[in-house]
């Protein structure tokens, strides 16, 4: 685990893959290592790079690698950790808020999201749609800035 | 680690019927979503919006993403040795099976609006018809379930707009409404193994039933706007195989990398 947490995500570099709990688990077996990788989005295009990024980091311990790509545990933003929330917001993004198992929409109506520069709430969602799948593109009455958020699913 | 049931195994373990009807199920699916994510790219560059272009594209790129999980599940119940990218791309117009309701040219704005506000709703009613019989599908659909709710957020907030926008868009959107609404229940043709696969519990409830559902979410949507809701069309398995000549164009499109080297990959 400590291997893959070096893998940056693609898209977002600030955080890995760990924290942004995309690994599933790790099951260590006689004849090799097999991973189950949580995809963020179902169309993520970046997923082949970290697919191949985790083989390739993992082959450095000897033994022959599986990826499986799997949806049986679904991901959701929630399973993004406490610090991959932290080095998300230091970035310049937005952390999303806890959502649960809730089917309502989860970026309207409820608590604004604040604002990762200045830490005001006087923010307002410009665009759910970002320039990936996974972010949205919000705007601070405060300090005047632009900044992204990432979409709560 | 949870032990992971392959789509592969979980496939082999269905009898030979329900496997097929699977097959014609995802199909339909997979192409539906293929053939409206292509379609709406063609905004791309050009929406009505800077925002909106932004959103339309982001939206296209999940529908061909969910489209290529779907094509991904078809491969492995299949088995014939052909991948994702073959059955997307390898096919003659002919036989692909999305509904008649996305067999149409771009249009203008109003026209994206009223087939995407008649097809979100569908494809919601669809999913929500899938029962865990084929494992695979009941977790994938799970997962497309929170992504679409965002595109249902899009096209309805669009909905509102041209609907309470003045008379130019309204009398668009109503124009619009009442051309696809002639197509829309297409969506819901039957398939062939539909008996089969709500007695293995891949579907719960039969594609008729998924439209009455289908018409009442509608009702919620159209009816507090004044909008007239689509009518009934006989049920018939053409809604699925007629194809128009927008739709050779279009497949002339998606198809041209493809064509132009064997084996090249997305």
């Amino acid at each position: 685990m400590a291997a893959l947490d070096e893998i940056a995500d693609p898209e977002i570099p600030a955080v890995s893959i760990v924290e942004l709990g995309m690994i599933g688990g790790i099951d260590v077996e006689a004849d090799g290592l097999r991973v189950e990788l949580l995809p963020t989005f179902v169309g993520c295009p970046a997923l082949e790079v970290i697919r191949e990024a985790v083989t390739d980091r993992l082959r450095a311990f000897g033994r022959p690698v599986e990826v499986q790509t799997s949806f049986a545990t679904p991901w959701t933003s929630d399973r993004i950790s406490p610090a991959g929330r932290e080095k998300l917001r230091r970035s310049g993004f937005a952390p999303p808020a806890h959502i649960g198992s809730v089917r309502a929409l989860p970026m309207l109506g409820e608590a604004p999201i604040r604002c990762p520069y200045c830490g005001s709430s006087r923010t307002s969602i410009e665009n759910v749609f970002g320039p990936t799948q996974c972010r949205s593109i919000l705007h601070c009455a405060d300090c005047r800035q632009p900044f992204e958020a990432f979409k709560p699913v | 680690m949870t032990a992971m049931v392959t789509p592969a195994a979980a496939a082999d373990a269905l009898a030979p019927g329900v496997r097929t009807a699977l097959a014609e199920l995802l199909l339909t699916m997979a192409d539906d979503e293929f053939v409206s994510g292509f379609t709406d790219s063609e905004w791309t560059g050009i929406a009505p919006l800077l925002e909106e272009d932004v959103a339309i594209s982001s939206i296209s790129q999940d529908e061909l993403g969910h489209a290529r999980a779907l094509y991904q599940l078809l491969a492995e119940v299949l088995a014939d040795g052909r991948d994702e990218d073959a059955i997307a791309y390898d096919r003659e117009p002919d036989q692909y099976r999305h509904a008649r309701l996305l067999d149409h040219p771009r249009g203008d704005w109003a026209d994206t609006i009223a087939r995407r506000v008649f097809y979100e709703l569908a494809d919601e009613a669809r999913l929500a018809s899938i029962g865990p019989g084929y494992r695979p599908l009941a977790d994938l659909v799970e997962k497309l379930r929170r992504e679409e709710r965002y595109h249902r957020m899009h096209v309805l907030a669009w909905l509102d707009r041209l609907g309470n926008g003045g008379p130019e868009p309204r009398r668009r959107l109503e124009s619009a409404l009442l051309a696809h609404g002639l197509d829309a229940p297409t969506v819901f043709t039957p398939l062939d193994g539909e008996a089969d696969l709500i007695e293995a519990g891949i579907l719960t409830r039969s594609m008729a039933a998924a439209e009455a559902a289908w018409r009442a979410d509608l009702t919620t949507v159209m009816v507090p706007l004044g909008l007239a809701l689509p009518p009934s069309i006989e049920r018939s398995p053409s809604g699925r195989r007629d194809h128009s000549d927008a739709f050779d164009w279009l497949w002339s499109e998606f198809t041209m990398v493809r064509r132009s080297e064997d084996g090249v990959t997305w």
